[in-house]
C-alpha cells in the first residue's frame, strides 16, 4: 500500500506538471489577454503601454528553457514568465494579479466562503441522500420508492443556475425578502446571519448531488441486499432493522462514500454559478471573474490549485476505498 | 432499423419479428417503459418546436415591445413578456434551437472521439491503457464547468467553439465506459472465434468490438445530450454563450440582472431546459433498459 501511495503521489505531480504547463500556454494564447493593456486602460499611449509591458514582466521568455536553430540550441533563462510564476507557486505568493496584489492573500479571504459552502451542501447531500436511497431500496416498489425516484430523476434535470435564480427571486418578488448579499459573515460572529447566507445556496447545490447520491444508494442498497450472507442474516432469524442497519448498509455505503468523496471536487463548479448568483465573495467568484477578465496570471494559478484538489481527492478516495473493503488490494 | 439491429446482437435474445408482430412489438415496449416513451414525446415536441420555430412562434422573438414589459402569462402571451417587452413563449421556442443544435452536435464529436479513445485504450491495455485511464481519471474529476470556462475563454464565445469545448468535456466519460465495455467483450467466444478464423486486430476492433459498443456508445449519446445541453445552458447564464442569439441560459440570466425581479421572467426558460433534459434522461434510461438485457426489467 506504501509502495501504491507513492507511485499515486509521483503520478500526481507529473499530472499538475503537464496541466501547469497546458494552462499557462492555453491562457496565453486568448485572444485579447494583455495585462498591461488593461492597467493602462483605453487610450492608451503607446509608450506607457511598453514601460508597463516591460514593468510587468511580460516581454520576458516565456519558459526557463529554450530551444533554437542557431549557435546555443538550447538556452536558459533564470527570469521566466513560467519560472517566476512557478516560484510564486514554492514561495507562497502564488502570483500576483493585474493590479500587482498577490493572489495568495486574495485565496486566503476567499477560500473559507467556498470552504464553508461545500461543507455545508456535503452535509445537506448526506442527510438527504442517503436516508431517502435506503428508504426506497428496502421498500421497493412502494409510493414510497416512486416518489423518491420521480424526485431524483426530476432534481438531476433541473439546472442549478435556474434552481438558485429562483429561490434568490420569488421570496424576492412575493414577501420582499433577501438572504444579506452584502459582505461573508462569519459562523462564530453570528451563526444565524451566516446560516441565512449559506444555506440557500448550498441548499440549491445539494439537490443535484443529493438526487445522484439517492439514486446510487438505492442501487447498491438494492444489489447488497440480494447477496447470500443477508440471506443467511434472514435464516438467522435476525430482526430486519438490524439486517439493514447493520449488515447491509456498511456494504452498500462503501461506493456511496467514494462517489461522495469524487464529486465534493466537481462542486466546485456549481460553486461558481451559486457564488455568482447569491454573491458570495468565495474563489468560484474569483475564478469566474479571472477567466471573464482574462487574467490568467490569476486564472493558471486558479486552476492548478483546484487540479491540485482533484488530483489528491482522487488518491484519497482510492485508499479510503481499500481501506473500508479489505478485499481490494492495489499493487 | 439500425438500432434494432444492433440491439438483437447485444441481447441475443430475440429473433427478428414478422412484420405484423412488430407493430404489437413496439406497443410491448411502451407498456414496458411508459416514461422512456413520455421521455421521447418530449424530445420529439422539442425538436418539432426546434425546427418549425418561426412559423410556431406567435411573434418574433426578438421584437422589442411585443407586449407590456414583465407581463405575467396571460392570453396574449402564454409565459409573459421580459424587461424589454419580448414575448417569452416565443423566445422559449426560438431558443430550443441553440440548445438542441449544442447539444446533438457536441454529442457527436465528443461520443466519437470518446468512443475512439475507449476501444484503442481498451484493446491495446498495457501501460498506454493506464496513462489514458490516469488522464481520464483526473480530466472526470475535474470540474466540467471550470473547463468549459476555460475553453471557451480561451476560444472566444462562439456556437463553434462551445460545441468543441462542450464536446471535450463529455470525452472523458465516453472513453471510460466504453473502454469497461471493450474489456468484456474482448474475452467473448466471437472475438476467439474471430482471431482463430485469422482475423487482424484491426478487423477485430472495426467490425466485431465496435458494432457491439456502437449500441452502448448510442445509449451513452442520449444520455448525455441532456448533461450537453445543461452546459451549454449554464455558460450562457455566466455570460459566455453564443454572442446575439436567443438562448434558455440567457434569458434566465436576464430575470435575475433585471429590476425589479420578475419570478415569471426566469420560469419560463428554465422550465424548457429542465423538460428537455428530463426527456434526454428519461429516453436514455429506456434506450439502455432495451439494449441491456442485464438490467431490462431489474430497474
Amino acid at each position: 500500500m506504501g509502495r501504491y501511495i507513492v507511485r499515486r503521489l509521483l503520478q500526481a505531480v507529473v499530472i499538475l506538471f503537464t496541466l501547469s504547463i497546458v494552462v499557462f500556454i492555453l491562457l496565453r494564447v486568448a485572444p485579447g489577454a494583455n495585462p498591461a493593456l488593461v492597467r493602462c486602460g483605453l487610450n492608451c499611449p503607446k509608450e506607457r503601454l511598453a514601460a508597463l509591458e516591460e514593468e510587468m514582466g511580460l516581454n520576458g521568455p516565456l519558459f526557463p528553457v529554450s530551444f533554437s536553430a542557431d549557435a546555443p540550441i538550447v538556452d536558459f533563462h533564470s527570469d521566466s514568465q513560467y519560472g517566476n510564476w512557478a516560484q510564486s507557486l514554492f514561495d507562497g505568493s502564488l502570483g500576483k494579479d493585474w493590479n500587482d496584489n498577490p493572489v495568495g492573500a486574495e485565496l486566503q479571504r476567499r477560500l473559507p466562503v467556498t470552504l464553508e459552502l461545500l461543507i455545508i451542501t456535503t452535509l445537506l447531500t448526506v442527510v438527504v441522500g442517503v436516508p431517502f436511497g435506503i428508504i426506497s431500496a428496502v421498500a421497493r416498489n412502494s409510493p414510497a420508492d416512486y416518489l423518491v425516484r420521480f424526485s431524483s430523476v426530476l432534481a438531476l434535470a433541473i439546472p442549478n443556475f435556474w434552481l438558485g435564480t429562483l429561490v434568490l427571486l420569488i421570496p424576492q418578488d412575493q414577501w420582499g425578502y433577501a438572504p444579506p448579499i452584502t459582505t461573508a459573515v462569519s459562523f462564530f460572529d453570528s451563526p444565524w446571519d451566516n446560516l441565512r447566507q449559506y444555506v440557500p445556496p448550498a441548499a440549491v447545490l445539494a439537490a443535484v448531488s443529493a438526487a445522484s447520491i439517492m439514486r446510487l444508494t438505492r442501487s447498491s442498497m438494492l444489489e447488497v441486499m440480494r447477496q447470500d450472507y443477508i440471506r443467511t442474516a434472514r435464516s438467522k432469524g435476525l430482526r430486519e432493522q438490524r439486517i439493514i442497519g447493520r449488515h447491509a448498509m456498511k456494504n452498500a455505503l462503501i461506493p456511496v462514500a467514494t462517489v461522495l468523496g469524487l464529486q465534493v471536487a466537481g462542486l466546485f463548479g456549481g460553486a461558481i454559478i451559486v457564488e455568482s448568483i447569491f454573491n458570495l465573495p468565495g474563489v468560484g467568484i474569483y475564478t469566474l471573474g479571472a477567466l471573464l477578465q482574462k487574467q490568467y496570471q490569476v486564472a493558471q494559478t486558479l486552476t492548478l490549485y483546484i487540479g491540485a484538489i482533484v488530483v489528491l481527492l482522487n488518491l484519497f478516495v482510492d485508499v479510503m476505498y481499500a481501506w473500508l473493503d479489505p478485499r481490494i488490494r492495489y499493487s | 432499423m439500425a438500432l434494432e439491429r444492433t440491439g438483437i446482437i447485444i441481447s441475443g435474445l430475440e429473433t427478428p419479428a414478422p412484420a405484423r408482430r412488430r407493430g404489437r412489438r413496439v406497443l410491448h415496449l411502451i407498456r414496458q417503459n411508459p416514461l422512456g416513451f413520455f421521455g421521447l414525446a418530449i424530445v420529439l415536441l422539442f425538436g418539432f418546436v426546434a425546427i418549425f420555430g418561426t412559423v410556431v412562434a406567435p411573434s418574433d422573438a426578438r421584437a422589442i415591445s411585443a407586449g407590456g414589459f414583465q407581463e405575467s402569462p396571460s392570453l396574449d402571451h402564454f409565459l409573459g413578456t421580459d424587461h424589454l417587452g419580448r414575448d417569452m413563449f416565443s423566445r422559449v421556442i426560438i431558443g430550443s434551437r441553440i440548445s438542441l443544435t449544442v447539444g446533438f452536435l457536441s454529442v457527436i464529436f465528443g461520443t466519437l472521439v470518446g468512443t475512439a479513445i475507449g476501444i484503442f485504450s481498451g484493446y491495446v491495455g498495457g501501460s498506454v491503457d493506464n496513462f489514458i485511464q490516469r488522464t481520464v481519471d483526473t480530466a472526470i474529476a475535474f470540474p466540467a464547468l471550470l473547463l468549459l470556462l476555460i475553453l471557451t475563454a480561451v476560444m472566444g464565445p462562439s456556437m463553434r467553439t462551445i460545441i468543441i469545448a462542450v464536446g471535450i468535456a463529455i470525452i472523458p466519460g465516453v472513453a471510460r465506459v466504453v473502454r469497461g465495455a471493450v474489456l468484456s467483450e474482448r474475452n467473448n467466444q466471437y472475438v476467439e472465434a474471430a482471431r482463430a478464423l485469422g482475423a487482424s486486430t484491426l478487423r477485430i476492433l472495426v467490425f466485431h468490438i465496435t458494432p457491439n459498443v456502437g449500441a452502448l456508445s448510442i445509449v451513452i449519446m442520449t444520455t448525455l445530450l441532456g448533461t450537453a445541453i445543461l452546459a451549454e445552458a449554464s455558460l450562457a447564464f455566466l455570460g459566455l454563450g453564443i454572442p446575439s442569439s436567443v438562448t434558455w441560459g440567457q434569458d434566465v440570466n436576464d430575470a435575475r440582472s433585471t429590476f425589479p425581479f420578475h419570478f415569471w421572467q426566469a420560469f419560463a426558460p428554465g422550465a424548457a431546459i429542465t423538460l428537455t433534459v428530463l426527456g434526454f434522461n428519461l429516453l436514455g434510461d429506456a434506450l439502455r433498459d432495451i439494449f441491456d438485457p442485464r438490467l431490462r426489467g431489474r430497474l
